[in-house]
């Protein structure tokens, strides 16, 4: 077992991963001598040379779209976004092209291809560095899309990413990458795609939660405890597509009470589908409105302290939102 | 790099008599195969045609030079006779535009014009236009990265070399000399837009020299020209000498779909004035003149190409539907448990759906 952040395990998923099967490249901005404007590839550039670690034009189209390109030749690439903010020029290609190659090829071609999207808020970064763009990628058909919140599920699903015959969106929550150490796992460890992880056992209310809202949700269950005596079992969903939908339907059926928490607005957020799913398979179960509580309405996190602090969900709102829920 | 014309005659190219002949012969397939989905269009058999009459001579001289089953094609909606000259056949391009169930191209699940296959390497066709450029140069570095010598084609008309991705795809592959060669596929029209409300400069090939690799003009209507651009953009590649951007001139002889009807934006002459320009009697009289045809091998010609595509249609139509119950099949590469496939729909009563 080692100690690491989550963004030392992405790093040396990424190691084990090209050191096992040299089919595996990094493509993304930056990623090769300086190592990635985060860190995330330092020293892959020095280990491999720049032919598997390479530093790209500042074209995320080209980047996501030429990554389609070397899947479908038999590479393993990983694409790096250098920020989740900035996909949207490969928009098209993750959406007509990387999302839909094998099932308009009638599964001829696929795309083994992994992007990584560092995204989130709570870094200083305003409108254009801080966006939790996921649910523009959950709703789309022939994506996998994982969001870890650990060390070890960091390191163990991206290795299984790596792997995957389909093509996988990696949610890092930029907030996430060296907030705390957790033991990891010597060797191979992988984790199947899919499953969610009951971070904490509960009786009284689920909290649904992945990325960076698994630590905040875990501090606020505590709060809950301690203050109200509440046990409040907390679900990191890990993966939003393949939705873990046994788990959470378990999970409402010990509790009978729904809360699901994400940083992304709330409209049409991702909430909004595991509401609906625990709405429509676990509505003899519930004993309470199924809440969601998510970022506020507006088109980005603003940059002040004072605005970005009101943008984020901290424990104390997680809190406040169930204590409300439990009193139901 | 200054943009150049290259007219050679086909001896010095090596070519041989059988060599011209069956590059006459694979442009007479390819118009015969899209004449006959015309037909079938119109008897309504296939909802909708995007044709390639005109780019024959292009498309098969520029691909002649490309090695089957080592390189690679991304090809676009106009390149029948590209995909055909790169391992397709008549009946594959049939049946995919029927959309019949056991159809290498999609198996019925995409719309007429959407060909491709895992076995020819030929990726797969999308609508948006010049998304296929940069899976060209995916697969170009993709080889690179591995040292594998593989040359990866890729087509596009003049209107999608104005899409963003075409500038991001052409500068990655000079930045790396990738073995990519870009075929602009100049009609004239984006549609119904002609070319100087297009392409500022009014040239795709001139812009080759930002990119720092070369840009050639060819004539479309000339397959020998063409080959001869083609084989020497495939040795640069070959060589590590990176991409080429070549823009071969060529006449769009039909509207530009089943959809379309030209004669709202053309003047009547202009439409008229093609057929002169047509480069299957182009071809046929250089042939001639150069003593490799004669009436006797073109009614020869005529007549495979006839029986084969009669052939072929009726082996495609005689080819299974789709059904419904595979519509949610490779969705994903393995099916997965709680989501990505979704749940069958159930039909409706008396619905027929």
């Amino acid at each position: 077992m080692a100690e690491l952040n989550i963004l030392e395990a992405i790093r040396l998923a990424m190691d084990e991963e090209m050191e096992r099967d040299d089919r595996v490249m990094i493509l993304g901005e930056d990623v090769g001598r300086k190592g990635g404007v985060f860190g995330a590839t330092d020293g892959l550039w020095a280990k491999y040379g720049d032919k598997r670690v390479l530093d790209t034009p500042l074209t995320e189209g080209m980047i996501a779209g030429a990554a389609m390109g070397a899947a479908v030749y038999g590479l393993r690439p990983i694409a790096e976004m250098q920020f989740a903010d900035f996909v949207y020029p490969g928009f098209n290609q993750i959406v007509s092209e990387i999302s839909r190659i094998h099932y308009r090829s009638n599964g001829t071609f696929s795309a083994p291809m992994v992007i990584r999207m560092p995204y989130g808020g709570g870094v200083h970064g305003a409108l254009y560095h801080s966006q939790s763009n996921e649910t523009y990628f959950t709703s789309t058909v022939g994506l996998k899309i994982v969001a870890p919140g650990t060390p070890a599920d960091a390191k163990a699903l991206l290795k299984a990413s790596i792997r995957d015959p389909d093509p996988v969106m990696f949610f890092e929550h930029k907030k996430t990458y060296r907030l705390f150490k957790a033991e990891v796992p010597d060797g191979d460890t992988v984790l199947p795609i899919g499953k969610a992880d009951v971070a904490r056992a509960g009786k009284d209310l689920s909290i649904f939660c992945y990325g960076y809202m698994r630590t905040v949700a875990l501090e606020a269950a505590e709060t809950l405890a301690r203050e109200d005596g509440v046990e409040a079992e907390v679900v990191d969903l890990r993966t939003l597509r393949p939705l873990d939908l046994e788990t959470i339907l378990g999970s409402v059926a010990k509790t009978g009470k729904a809360l699901v928490v994400h940083e992304a607005n709330r409209f049409g957020g991702f909430g909004a589908e595991v509401a609906a799913e625990i709405s429509e398979k676990g509505f003899e179960h519930l004993d309470g409105p199924v809440t969601r509580l998510a970022g506020p309405e507006v088109p980005g996190v603003p940059y002040h302290h004072n605005l970005e602090d009101w943008f984020m969900i901290g424990p104390a709102r997680v809190v406040d939102a169930a204590r409300k829920l439990a009193a139901y | 790099m200054a943009t150049t014309e290259i007219r050679p005659g086909h001896a010095e190219l090596g070519l041989s008599a059988d060599d011209l002949l069956g590059m006459y012969r694979a442009m007479l397939l390819a118009r015969a195969v899209d004449e006959r989905m015309w037909l079938m269009q119109r008897a309504g058999k296939i909802a909708f045609i995007i044709s390639g009459q005109g780019h024959e001579g292009a498309q098969v001289g520029m691909t002649w030079p490309m090695r089957r089953g080592v390189d690679w094609m991304a090809p676009y909606y106009r390149s029948i006779a590209s995909a055909m000259t790169f391992g397709m056949s008549a009946e594959d391009i049939i049946t995919a535009h029927l959309a019949k169930g056991d159809d290498v191209s999609s198996g019925g699940r995409q719309m007429p014009g959407h060909y491709g296959g895992a076995p020819y390497n030929i990726v797969s066709l999308s609508s948006p236009v010049g998304t296929q450029v940069l899976h060209a140069v995916g697969i170009a570095m993709g080889a690179w990265v591995r040292g594998d010598d593989v040359v990866a084609m890729t087509s596009f008309g003049e209107g999608t070399a104005n899409q963003g991705e075409i500038h991001e795809a052409m500068n990655f592959a000079s930045v790396h000399k990738l073995p990519v060669i870009f075929v602009c596929e100049n009609n004239g029209y984006a549609i119904s837009v002609p070319l100087d409300r297009q392409v500022g400069g009014g040239s795709v090939a001139a812009r080759a020299a930002g990119y720092g690799m070369p840009g050639v003009n060819v004539d479309g209507n000339d397959p020998i020209a063409c080959y001869a651009t083609a084989r020497e953009a495939h040795e640069r590649a070959t060589r590590g000498e990176g991409p080429t951007l070549i823009e071969a001139h060529v006449v769009r002889l039909t509207s530009h779909s089943s959809d379309d009807d030209q004669r709202r934006y053309r003047d009547p002459a202009e439409v008229e004035a093609l057929k002169e320009r047509d480069p299957i009697p182009v071809f046929a009289g250089v042939l001639r003149s150069a003593g490799v045809l004669d009436d006797a091998a073109e009614e020869r010609l005529r007549a495979e190409v006839k029986t084969e595509v009669n052939e072929a249609s009726a082996r495609a139509e005689a080819r299974p539907e789709p059904t419904a119950a595979d519509a949610h099949e490779r969705v994903y590469a393995d099916p997965i448990p709680g989501g990505g496939t979704p749940e069958p729909l159930e039909p409706l009563e008396g619905s027929g759906h």
